[in-house]
Parts: C-alpha cells; sequence; structure tokens
C-alpha cells in the first residue's frame, strides 16, 4: 500500500469517524425513546458508519490520482502569520471594539504580506473601516458592538 | 401565473432593488474575473451585507453576484487564457485563440451576447417550469425527498470531484457530521456539544461558508504564492478591437443559441451537475452538429465553439434554481450557499414557497431578467475597465477577504468562539484544498443535513423502522436507482482508471 498525505488525511477521517461513532452511541436519549425506530442518535450512527466505510475504501483502494504538493514551494511563514493576526483579532474585536480591531489588523495583514506604501495602507484600513462601518450601522442598520468608539463618545 | 409575474416584477423593480442587482452584478464580476476566487466565495462575502435587508432582497442581491461570478469568469477565460470559474473553461477553447488573433474585442461582445441569450431564454423556461414543477413536487413524501437528498449529494460529489469520488464521498459524510452539532430539532437533546454552550445551537451556517470558501480561498492563495490579480495586470485596453459582429457571426449565434440554452438549462436543473458539464457538453455537442468547414476551426477561435458554451453557462446558472426554488434542495454548491442564506432568513424554500412568499419566488426569476440586461450593459463597455481595477494587489484582496470573512461572523453572533470555530475550520479546509478534496459537496451536505434527518425520521417511523420505505413507491426506488447507477458508474471508471 502506497502512504501518501491523501491516505494519511483518510486514516485521520477513519479515526475521526470512529470517535464521531462512539460519541454518537453515547447520546443520552429519554427512556421512552430507547427503543423508537428513530431517536436522537439514529443518524450520527448512520453517519459514523458511513465515515468508516468512505474513508477506509479510500485508504485500501489504490489512488490512482495521486496528489504531489511541492511543500518547499509553500508559503507557510506568511500564511503562519496571517492565521496568528486573524487570532488575535479575533480575541480583541468584543474587549476593544470593531474600528480599532478591525483597523489594526488590516495594516498589520497589509504590512506582513510585504506592502510598504504607508499612506495606501492607512486608507485602506482606518478610513476604509470606518466607511464600512458607517455602510452598516448608519446605513443598513446592523448593530456592531464597539466599545472603544462608545467611550469616546463617537458611538451611541 | 401572471399575478407572480406582476407580484415579481413590482417587487425586482424598486429602485432597492434594481441597485441590489446593479452591486450584485458588478461585484460578482470583479470576484468571477479572479482566477480562483469563484461566484461562492461572491456570494459568502455578501451574506453579511443581506443581513439588513428583506429576503427577497437579499436573495435578489445574491443572484447578481452569481450570474456576474460566471459572466466574469469568461472575461478572463477570453483575454487570458485564465478561467475565473471553472464554468468558463469552454468559453476559453475559442474565446483566447479569437483574442490572439486581434479579435478580443469580438469575442467579448459574441459572449456577452450569448450569455446575455442563454440567461435570458432559461429565465423563461424556469419562468414556466418552476411553478409546473412546484405542484408536481407537492406530491413528494419524505422518503422521496430522502432518496432525492441522497441523489443530490451522490450526483455533486460524482461530478465535483474530478475523478476523486471517495474524497467528495468523505467530504458529504464531513458536512452531514457538522449538521448533526447542536440540539437535536425533535426531542432537543444536544449532540457533539461536549458540554459547551457555545456549540448548542449548532454550527452556524455562514461560518461554515465563509470558513470553507471565503477565508480558506484567500489562504490557500498565500499558501500556493498565486496571486489572481496578476493576469488583470496584462490586460491591454488599445488591443481589444472592434466589438462589432457582422451578419454572418449572428447567423451562427441565432443558431447555436436556442439549442446551447436548452441544454445549459437541462443540465444546471439535475442537482450535481451545473455550469461546468453544461459548457462542455455544449461545446461537445455543437462541435458535433456544424458543417465539416465550421468544425475545424473549433480551437481556433470558431464563433460556434464560444457561443455554445457561453450560453449554456448561463442557462445552467437559472436552472440550478429550479430544484432549489421547487424541492427546496440545492442543485448545486452555490445554490446551497443561497438556500442557508434564505433558511437564515426564516423563508423555507420548497414546493410551497410560490404560494406562501410569492414576492420572494417571482422576484427572484423577474430579477434574471434585470440582471442579464445589466450584465450587458456592463460587459460590452466597461470590461476592460473593470480588468484594469483589479490589478490590485494580493497584498490588499488577501485582508480584505480575511476582514469581510471576520465581520460576516461577528456581526452575526458577537462571540469569539464562532471567530475561533471560523479560524480552525477554515485552517483545515486550506489543507484539504492541497490534497483536492472538494468544498462543494461539503456546503451541499452541510445545507440539507438538518432536511435529510428530519425526512429520514419520517420516513422510518412511518415505516416502522424497516428500510422498505426506500423501495415502496416507483419513485422512491426510481430515484434510489439512478443513485446506485452512479455510484456504479464512478466504481467501474475507478477500477478501469487502477488496471
Amino acid at each position: 500500500m502506497n502512504i501518501n498525505t491523501t491516505k494519511v488525511i483518510s486514516l485521520l477521517f477513519f479515526i475521526f469517524s470512529a470517535f464521531y461513532l462512539y460519541t454518537a452511541y453515547q447520546i443520552q436519549v429519554f427512556a421512552f425513546d430507547e427503543n423508537a425506530p428513530f431517536n436522537a442518535r439514529t443518524f450520527p450512527i448512520y453517519l459514523g458508519y458511513a465515515g468508516l466505510f468512505f474513508s477506509g475504501l479510500k485508504l485500501i483502494l489504490p489512488d490512482p490520482n495521486t496528489i504531489k504538493v511541492q511543500h518547499k514551494t509553500l508559503e507557510y511563514k506568511k500564511t503562519a502569520i496571517l492565521i496568528v493576526i486573524a487570532i488575535i483579532y479575533g480575541a480583541t474585536i468584543l474587549k476593544v471594539g470593531y474600528f480599532l480591531t478591525t483597523s489594526l489588523f488590516l495594516f498589520s495583514s497589509y504590512y506582513f504580506l510585504g506592502e510598504r506604501r504607508w499612506v495606501l495602507m492607512f486608507l485602506l484600513s482606518f478610513p476604509f473601516v470606518a466607511a464600512f462601518m458607517y455602510l452598516l450601522h448608519g446605513v443598513l442598520d446592523i448593530y456592531l458592538r464597539d466599545p472603544f468608539l462608545q467611550s469616546i463618545g463617537v458611538m451611541g | 401565473m401572471i399575478e407572480g409575474i406582476l407580484i415579481g416584477l413590482t417587487t425586482a423593480l424598486t429602485l432597492q432593488n434594481i441597485l441590489m442587482v446593479m452591486l450584485g452584478c458588478f461585484f460578482g464580476t470583479i470576484i468571477g474575473m479572479l482566477p480562483g476566487l469563484g461566484p461562492m466565495t461572491a456570494i459568502a462575502l455578501m451574506i453579511p451585507i443581506t443581513y439588513g435587508f428583506d429576503p427577497a432582497t437579499g436573495l435578489i442581491l445574491m443572484a447578481g453576484v452569481y450570474y456576474g461570478a460566471v459572466f466574469g469568469g469568461s472575461t478572463s477565460s477570453i483575454l487570458l487564457n485564465a478561467p475565473g470559474v471553472p464554468g468558463t473553461v469552454a468559453t476559453s477553447f475559442d474565446g483566447y485563440p479569437m483574442a490572439q488573433q486581434g479579435k478580443a474585442g469580438k469575442a467579448l461582445a459574441i459572449a456577452a451576447w450569448s450569455s446575455f441569450a442563454g440567461g435570458t431564454l432559461s429565465a423563461i423556461y424556469l419562468l414556466f417550469m418552476a411553478p409546473s414543477l412546484s405542484k408536481v413536487s407537492l406530491s413528494f413524501r419524505s422518503p422521496d425527498y430522502f432518496a432525492l437528498m441522497i441523489l443530490g449529494l451522490t450526483a455533486i460529489a460524482a461530478f465535483s470531484s474530478k475523478g476523486q469520488f471517495l474524497k467528495a464521498m468523505m467530504m458529504v459524510v464531513l458536512g452531514l457530521m457538522l449538521a448533526s452539532v447542536g440540539q437535536d430539532s425533535l426531542s432537543d437533546i444536544t449532540r457533539f456539544t461536549f458540554n459547551n454552550m457555545n456549540l448548542t445551537d449548532g454550527i452556524s451556517f455562514v461560518l461554515v461558508v465563509m470558513a470553507t470558501f471565503a477565508m480558506s480561498e484567500a489562504l490557500t492563495i498565500i499558501l500556493k504564492r498565486n496571486d489572481p490579480t496578476s493576469a488583470a495586470k496584462q490586460v491591454s485596453l488599445t488591443e481589444l478591437g472592434s466589438i462589432k459582429i457582422n451578419k454572418e457571426e449572428r447567423t451562427k449565434m441565432y443558431k447555436t443559441i436556442p439549442r446551447s440554452s436548452v441544454i445549459g438549462f437541462l443540465i444546471g436543473v439535475l442537482p450535481g451537475a451545473g455550469a461546468t458539464i453544461a459548457s462542455f457538453l455544449a461545446y461537445g455537442m455543437e462541435r458535433n452538429i456544424v458543417k465539416d468547414e465550421e468544425k475545424e476551426k473549433f480551437g481556433k477561435g470558431s464563433v460556434n465553439g464560444l457561443s455554445a458554451p457561453e450560453t449554456a453557462n448561463n442557462a445552467a446558472c437559472s436552472g440550478s434554481f429550479v430544484p432549489m426554488l421547487t424541492l427546496g434542495i440545492p442543485g448545486s454548491g452555490t445554490t446551497a450557499v443561497m438556500l442557508g442564506a434564505l433558511l437564515g432568513f426564516g423563508v423555507q424554500p420548497g414546493p410551497r414557497l410560490y404560494m406562501t412568499n410569492p414576492e420572494i419566488f417571482w422576484s427572484i426569476i423577474m430579477s434574471m431578467y434585470i440582471g442579464m440586461v445589466i450584465l450587458l450593459i456592463l460587459n460590452l463597455p466597461l470590461i476592460p475597465y473593470i480588468a484594469r481595477i483589479l490589478a490590485v494587489p494580493k497584498n490588499y484582496l488577501i485582508p480584505l477577504i480575511l476582514f469581510f470573512s471576520i465581520t460576516g461572523i461577528y456581526v452575526m453572533s458577537f462571540n469569539n468562539f464562532d471567530i475561533y470555530l471560523m479560524i480552525g475550520i477554515a485552517v483545515v479546509a486550506t489543507f484539504m484544498r492541497l490534497y483536492d478534496f472538494p468544498m462543494p459537496p461539503l456546503i451541499l451536505a452541510f445545507v440539507l443535513g438538518g432536511l435529510m434527518e428530519e425526512n429520514l425520521r419520517r420516513s422510518l417511523l412511518l415505516s416502522n423502522g424497516s428500510w422498505e420505505f426506500l423501495w415502496d413507491r416507483a419513485l422512491t426506488a426510481c430515484i434510489l436507482a439512478t443513485t446506485i447507477l452512479i455510484i456504479m458508474w464512478h466504481i467501474y471508471k475507478t477500477l478501469k482508471k487502477i488496471n
């Protein structure tokens, strides 16, 4: 059997399906529902078996379309930085507020992707976010929570 | 029907809705032109904007984005030989050679008129077919719906997976598993929440779409060092040539357009098929039908060869609305996203939609005509300029896509957990994309998961736990037999490839 990354993903999916199936059997149902033709655990149990079946087939059968990814050519560093920035953005958006965190997220993302035109970076972050906020909050009446702008009295 | 058309026209022709079609077409054209970013990403990015509108307006906006994205895809196929969406690959076969001969303007004009005619004709077919099919589908019972959903999921796995059927089926199962998280709809028992309160209501559809499409596509572009905007920088305004189509070319188009629109529409109606298959089939059929003299021009800049796929892919877009509007079962990933958005608005698509929400049903159909006219106006004179606007570096494009994705989730839940979950799903999806695990089957399965469980529940309860309901009725048995045929065909193809 040729072990490649697709097979590894299939194996992980097989393990995931087994775990899903085990958890499906653990779902607590009402006593009167226990022997019913259909209860809360019926569909998940079928799904668990379906997952085991398809990933098992993928593991066993030869792969006629093997995908080869050239890992050396992939840009892991910038991708990881973007993900970290997005996580920090997600962690701070509620406490600090939409305007400041979004503007800083955009500005830092431009920077880490290699952009150095400072004026354009600024225009496409702070004023851009302000305009977008006005569109959502002011025009479309979609609520945007922003403790920072509320604390300085800009937002009601 | 006349009353419905009038309701649709009244809704679609309001200033707000016309503006939405225009905005949708414009935005869709831009996104569609960028290779790698398809209509699903474009629609996903529009979801937060639609929160502020009523369901009809929101759906009109998304429909405009859909046509625009398919239209935009054909422009990059012709000018750059870089199809923005898979549905426009066949367009490049004759569109690009024509552009290389200095007739890019003419190729764009043929594509624009063919798309317009294909879209308009299929909207007429939809107008007549949708209400009739809605009436027929009222006779569908739970076992038929369950079998139909299995067929839809199998078909999308078969057609969207490029020979990776098992991978696509794994994505279907994963989509259904994600949909099963949260409270059971009947007993309110929580499943797979691991005592996390944030998961009690299940995983949001918008979150899954944003993660697997918008965010994951942005991360894939960075990871693979692709630059979807670099190709647009090559577009030269001076080399487009005339956009006039002469009499001989028009005559050829008059013959091609009607037959390609029928093929496109019918393929679009089939679950799982869609614009890509429709355009290839129309291209192949046209090549077989035309005279030998014209046949030799195929692949070298044939008018028929360009007109056929362009007509068919737009016709397929309208066709794909048929199962969504009449059965409540989307036939493609793109209409699955729209169905999810409709469910978010509290509207249940299905056979009763045109009775319970006629303004939504008819205004979508009517907005298609308006959308086609707007696209024609937009595409012919403005395309070269739009293409130039696309020279926005990816350093700006990627953060903006991420920003729209996170904003979409933020305004929906105001919850950090959802943002973390979205980033987590996006990272997994990005990794799976590298190994050609297709995402549309996952989305379709996620949208259909709840409905599928509901129909299976009813069917099993009615048959007292027996699976005989799958072959008790002729209709259910036929649908099931079609599903088995698709699976057998794929097993045969795989075994043939292995041997």
